[in-house]
C-alpha cells in the first residue's frame, strides 16, 4: 500500500472538520473523493499535505508522514493541484513548469518533461513566455496539472480539476489524466463535484459527508446505485 | 545652460548613491515581497563594522569582504530570530518588528561608536574622472559597482533556479511549498542577500556622506522613492529612478527659490507622488495582472 | 505591498452582536464600560497634578490613535503621517488662542474643521495610491510639517522654531477644582463623545459600507457603494479626530513647537495602534499608554541605549500579542469562557 490513512481528524483552529477518516491508495491506482460542498473533501487533501492540524495516522510507503512540513511531504513525490490552482501569477508559463520541477536535478530530463507537458497541452506551448496571470481559468488549470506532472509524482492529489471549465475542456483534461495514469503509473486521488466524470476514471470511490466517510466502495458499485447517486451525487 | 548641465551632473553623482540603495530595495522586495524598512540601519551598522575592522588595521578589501559575509549572516540571523516567529501574524505586526529593528540598530550604533561623525576610506581615490570636476573617481566607482551588482542580481534572479525559487517563495509561499520549496530558508536567504547588498551600499556611501548613526536615513528614503518611481518590480527601473531622484533633488534645490536644504526632501517626494498619480506602478514597473 | 489585512474582528463582531438577540453579552460589556468611566471620573482625586496631566495625555494620545484607527483599521488606508494632523490641530489651537484671543473650547471645532478639510484633500490623491505608495505620501507629509512650520514666510503665524506658548485654560468659576483637573475632565468629556461617535459610525450603514470597501473593493463597487466618496470622507474624519487630539494636546502641554511633531510622533501613533489592536476602540487607549510611558521607561533603563530598549520592549509586546492587546484580550476571554463551559 502506497498511502494509508487511519483515524484521521483535522482541525481549522478549534473547529473539527474531519472525523475518523480512513482510506488507502495503491501504487498506480485512481481513487475519488465525492461529496457535497463543505463535506471536507478539500480538507482531506490539505491534511495529506500537512497544511492543516491533524490527529491520527498518515503513512506513505509505510513511513509516518503526519506532522511533516508540506515541502517535505511534496518531496516524497506527492503533487497537489489545489483548488484555486495556486498558479504563480507573476512569472511565465514556462517558469511555472520549471518551478514544478525545482526539486529535481537532471536538467535534461526536466527540459524533456516540459516539452512533454506542452505536448499534452498545446495551448500552453503557444503561451509559454506569457505571464501566467493573464491565462484563462481553463489554461491555468492545465498549467496547474502540468506543473504537478513536472514533479514526476508517484501520487497526484487533484482538487476539483473540472471547476469552472467548459465541458469540452474538462473531457480533454480527464482524458489526459487517464493517459498519465496509464503510461506513467501515477496514482491519483481526485476530489470532484462532477461525480460522473470522476467515477468513470476512478476504480474506487469514497463518499464524504460532514467530515466522515459514509461510503467506501468500487466506483462501478457507487455509480450503479441509483439511490446513492440521487441523494449524494445529484444525478 | 551651463548651470543646468552642472546641476544635472551633480545630481547624477548623488543619484549613484540613491540608485544603489534603490537597487537594494527592489532586490529585497523581489526576495521577500515587502520592503525592509530597517534596510538603511542594517547598512549603517555594516558600515560601522567595516570602519571598526579598518580601524583595527585590517586592509580595506579584506574588511570589505569580511563585512559583506558578516552582514549576510546577520541578515539570516535577524530573519530567523525576529521575523520567523511573526510569519503568521499580520503585516502590521511585522511592521512593528521592522520599526523595532530600526530603533535597536540606530541606538546601538550611537552607543557603540558614539555620535561623532567619522570619515570612511574609499578604495577608488578622489581624483576627478574624465578630466572634469563634475564626477570623481569614487563616484565613478560607485556607479560601476552599482552596475555590476545589478548585473549579478539580474542574472541570479532571472537565470538561476535558486533565484526563481526565491521569487516564487516570496510571491506565493503556499504554492511554493506545494512544489517542494523550503520557503523558510528562502526567506532567510533573501534577507541575507539583502543585508549583504546593504553592506556594500553602506560602505560605498559612507565616504561621501560621512559615517554617523543617521547616515542612511535620507539616503534610504531617496532610495525608496527611486525604487517606487522606477517601479518596484524592475531593478533597472529602480536604478534609473534613483538617478532621477538625485537629479530632481539637485534641480529643485537650485531652481526653486524657497527651497532650503530641509525642504528638498519634501519636494523630491512630492515629485515622486506626482509621477505615481499618472503611473501608479512606477515608470517601468509591471503591475501584476490578476483576474478578478 | 498590499493594504494591511484586517485584524479588525471587533468591528464586524460589534455589528453582529448588536443585531443578535443575545441578552447576556451586551449587558456585561455595558457594565464594564460603565465601571471604567466611573473609575476615570474618580481617579483625579487620588492623584496630584503631574499624574493627572499624564492621564490626560493618555486619553489624548488614545484619541489621536483612534483617528488613525478610523483610517487604517477601519478603512484599510495606510498612514504613516498622522503626527502631521496632530501638529496641525495643535497649531490651530495655539494660533487662534494666542494671536486672535479665541476661547479654548471654540478652537476644538476649528482644529477639527481645518484638519477635516486637509484630510479630505489628502484623501483625493490617495484614491489612486494603494498601500505602500499611500504610506510614502503620508510619510512625506509627516516629514514636511516640521519644515513648513519652521519656514520663514510663516513665522508671523507659527512663531518659527521657537513655537508658541499656550495659556492654560482655567476651570470655570463655579467649579472649585484646579486647572489640571479641569482639563482632565474636559478632555474626558470630549474623548467620551468622540469615542461614542466612532462606535456608532462603525455600527451604522455607512460604517459597513466603508468596511465593505476595505475588504473587497470590487464587490463593493459592484454593489453600488461610492468608494471614492467614502474613502475621502474617512480620511477627513480620521484627520479630524487626530486634529482635535492635537488641539487638546496643545492645551495640556501649553506649548507648540515644530520639533514636537516629528516623524517619531507619527510612527509612535502607528506602533500604538498596532500594539493596541487594529480596529479596536479600547485598544486605542492601550496604545496611548504605550506611547506615553514606554519611551520614558526605556530611557530610565539605559540612557545610551534608550532606543534599543524601546525596540526590545516593542518586540516583546508584539511577540506576546501579535494581534495587539485587543486581540489578546479576545483570545483570553474566549479561552476562559471555554474553560467555564467544560
Amino acid at each position: 500500500m502506497m498511502l494509508e490513512v487511519e483515524r484521521l481528524d483535522a482541525f481549522y483552529g478549534q473547529q473539527q472538520a474531519l472525523f475518523d477518516v480512513a482510506f488507502a491508495i495503491e501504487e498506480g491506482h485512481v481513487r475519488t473523493l465525492l461529496g457535497a460542498n463543505g463535506a471536507g473533501k478539500t480538507t482531506v487533501l490539505r491534511a495529506l499535505c500537512g497544511m492543516v492540524r491533524t490527529g491520527g495516522e498518515i503513512r506513505f510507503d509505510g513511513r509516518r508522514i503526519s506532522g511533516w512540513a508540506t515541502e517535505d511531504i511534496v518531496r516524497l513525490g506527492i503533487a497537489h493541484v489545489p483548488d484555486g490552482r495556486g498558479t504563480f501569477l507573476r512569472v511565465s508559463v514556462e517558469e511555472n513548469l520549471q518551478l514544478g520541477a525545482i526539486t529535481r536535478r537532471n536538467r535534461a530530463a526536466i527540459a524533456t518533461d516540459i516539452e512533454r507537458v506542452f505536448d499534452h497541452f498545446p495551448r500552453l506551448r503557444e503561451r509559454r513566455r506569457q505571464q501566467a496571470g493573464t491565462l484563462s481559468g481553463g489554461e491555468q488549470q492545465m498549467l496547474a496539472v502540468g506543473r504537478a506532472l513536472m514533479l514526476r509524482p508517484r501520487l497526484m492529489l487533484l482538487d476539483e480539476p473540472s471547476f469552472g471549465l467548459a465541458p469540452l475542456i474538462v473531457e480533454e483534461l480527464f482524458e489526459i489524466l487517464r493517459q498519465v495514469n496509464r503510461e506513467m503509473g501515477v496514482a491519483m486521488l481526485i476530489v470532484e463535484q462532477n461525480a460522473a466524470l470522476a467515477l468513470d476514471l476512478a476504480e474506487h470511490a469514497y463518499l464524504l459527508e460532514t467530515g466522515r466517510v459514509v461510503m467506501d466502495a468500487a466506483a462501478a458499485v457507487i455509480g450503479a446505485d441509483e439511490s446513492i447517486r440521487r441523494s449524494y451525487l445529484g444525478y | 545652460m551651463q548651470l543646468l548641465l552642472q546641476q544635472v551632473m551633480a545630481g547624477l553623482a548623488n543619484g549613484a548613491i540613491y540608485a544603489g540603495m534603490a537597487l537594494a530595495v527592489v532586490m529585497i522586495f523581489l526576495a521577500i515581497d515587502h520592503l525592509n524598512f530597517a534596510q538603511g540601519e542594517m547598512a549603517t551598522f555594516s558600515a560601522y563594522v567595516a570602519w571598526q575592522l579598518i580601524a583595527w588595521g585590517t586592509p580595506y578589501w579584506v574588511a570589505f569582504v569580511a563585512t559583506v559575509i558578516l552582514s549576510f549572516i546577520g541578515g539570516v540571523v535577524i530573519e530567523r530570530i525576529l521575523f520567523k516567529p511573526l510569519h503568521n501574524a499580520s503585516i502590521l505586526a511585522n511592521l512593528v518588528a521592522f520599526i523595532a529593528l530600526f530603533s535597536i540598530l540606530n541606538s546601538l550604533d550611537g552607543y557603540l561608536w558614539d555620535y561623532t561623525i567619522k570619515t570612511f576610506p574609499t578604495p577608488f581615490g578622489t581624483k576627478p574622472m574624465f578630466g572634469s570636476v563634475l564626477i570623481d573617481a569614487h563616484e565613478a566607482g560607485m556607479i560601476a559597482v552599482t552596475g555590476l551588482l545589478l548585473g549579478f542580481l539580474y542574472l541570479f534572479f532571472r537565470g538561476t533556479r535558486l533565484g526563481l525559487a526565491m521569487r516564487a517563495a516570496a510571491h506565493n509561499p503556499e504554492s511554493a511549498r506545494l512544489v517542494g520549496i523550503r520557503v523558510g530558508w528562502m526567506t532567510a536567504l533573501g534577507w541575507g542577500i539583502a543585508a549583504a547588498i546593504g553592506a556594500v551600499a553602506g560602505m560605498l556611501i559612507a565616504p561621501v556622506v560621512f559615517l554617523d548613526p543617521n547616515m542612511m536615513f535620507g539616503v534610504l528614503l531617496y532610495g525608496f522613492a527611486g525604487a517606487v518611481l522606477g517601479g518596484l518590480t524592475s531593478p533597472g527601473g529602480a536604478v534609473l529612478g534613483g538617478f532621477a531622484v538625485g537629479i530632481i533633488e539637485n534641480l529643485a534645490g537650485t531652481y526653486i527659490p524657497y527651497v532650503g536644504r530641509d525642504l528638498k526632501l519634501t519636494i523630491a517626494l512630492v515629485v515622486i507622488v506626482a509621477v505615481l498619480m499618472v503611473r501608479p506602478a512606477g515608470l517601468f514597473g509591471r503591475s501584476a495582472v490578476s483576474r478578478v | 505591498m498590499t493594504t494591511p489585512q484586517n485584524d479588525t474582528v471587533p468591528f464586524p463582531a460589534a455589528a453582529v452582536a448588536s443585531a443578535a438577540p443575545r441578552r447576556a453579552r451586551p449587558a456585561a460589556r455595558h457594565w464594564v464600560l460603565a465601571g471604567v468611566v466611573a473609575v476615570a471620573v474618580v481617579l483625579p482625586f487620588y492623584f496630584h497634578g503631574f499624574v493627572v496631566f499624564q492621564l490626560t495625555q493618555v486619553m489624548i494620545y488614545g484619541l489621536a490613535i483612534l483617528g488613525l484607527n478610523l483610517l487604517t483599521g477601519f478603512s484599510g488606508q495606510f498612514s504613516v503621517g498622522h503626527g502631521a494632523f496632530y501638529g496641525l490641530g495643535a497649531y490651530v489651537t495655539a494660533i487662534l488662542m494666542q494671536r486672535y484671543g479665541i476661547a479654548y473650547y471654540w478652537t476644538l471645532p476649528a482644529a477639527g474643521g481645518v484638519c477635516f478639510v486637509v484630510g479630505f484633500l489628502f484623501g483625493l490623491p490617495a484614491l489612486r495610491l494603494q498601500g505602500l505608495y499611500l504610506a510614502l505620501v503620508t510619510f512625506a507629509a509627516a516629514v514636511a510639517l516640521p519644515q513648513l512650520l519652521k519656514f520663514h514666510g510663516f513665522e508671523g503665524w507659527t512663531g518659527g522654531v521657537q513655537g508658541i506658548v499656550v495659556d492654560q485654560p482655567d476651570a470655570p468659576a463655579f467649579l472649585p477644582i484646579g486647572a489640571d483637573r479641569w482639563l482632565y475632565y474636559f478632555t474626558l468629556a470630549v474623548v467620551l463623545v468622540m469615542f461614542a461617535g466612532a462606535a456608532s459610525l462603525v455600527k451604522s450603514r455607512t460604517g459597513r459600507a466603508i468596511m465593505a470597501i476595505r475588504d473587497n473593493p470590487i464587490a463593493a463597487a459592484a454593489m453600488g457603494i461610492n468608494a471614492p466618496l467614502y474613502k475621502t470622507l474617512t480620511f477627513g474624519f480620521s484627520a479630524l479626530y487626530t486634529g482635535i487630539a492635537g488641539a487638546l494636546g496643545a492645551l495640556a502641554v501649553q506649548f507648540v513647537a515644530p520639533d514636537s511633531f516629528s516623524l517619531f510622533l507619527s510612527i509612535s501613533f502607528l506602533v500604538g495602534l498596532i500594539l493596541g489592536g487594529m480596529g479596536s476602540l479600547p485598544g486605542c487607549l492601550f496604545g496611548g499608554l504605550f506611547v506615553l510611558y514606554v519611551p520614558n521607561i526605556a530611557e530610565s533603563v539605559s540612557r545610551g541605549l534608550a532606543g534599543a530598549v524601546y525596540g526590545v520592549i516593542m518586540l516583546l509586546v508584539v511577540f506576546a500579542m501579535p494581534s495587539g492587546a485587543a486581540g489578546f484580550t479576545r483570545f483570553a476571554v474566549a479561552y476562559l469562557s471555554r474553560l467555564r463551559n467544560r
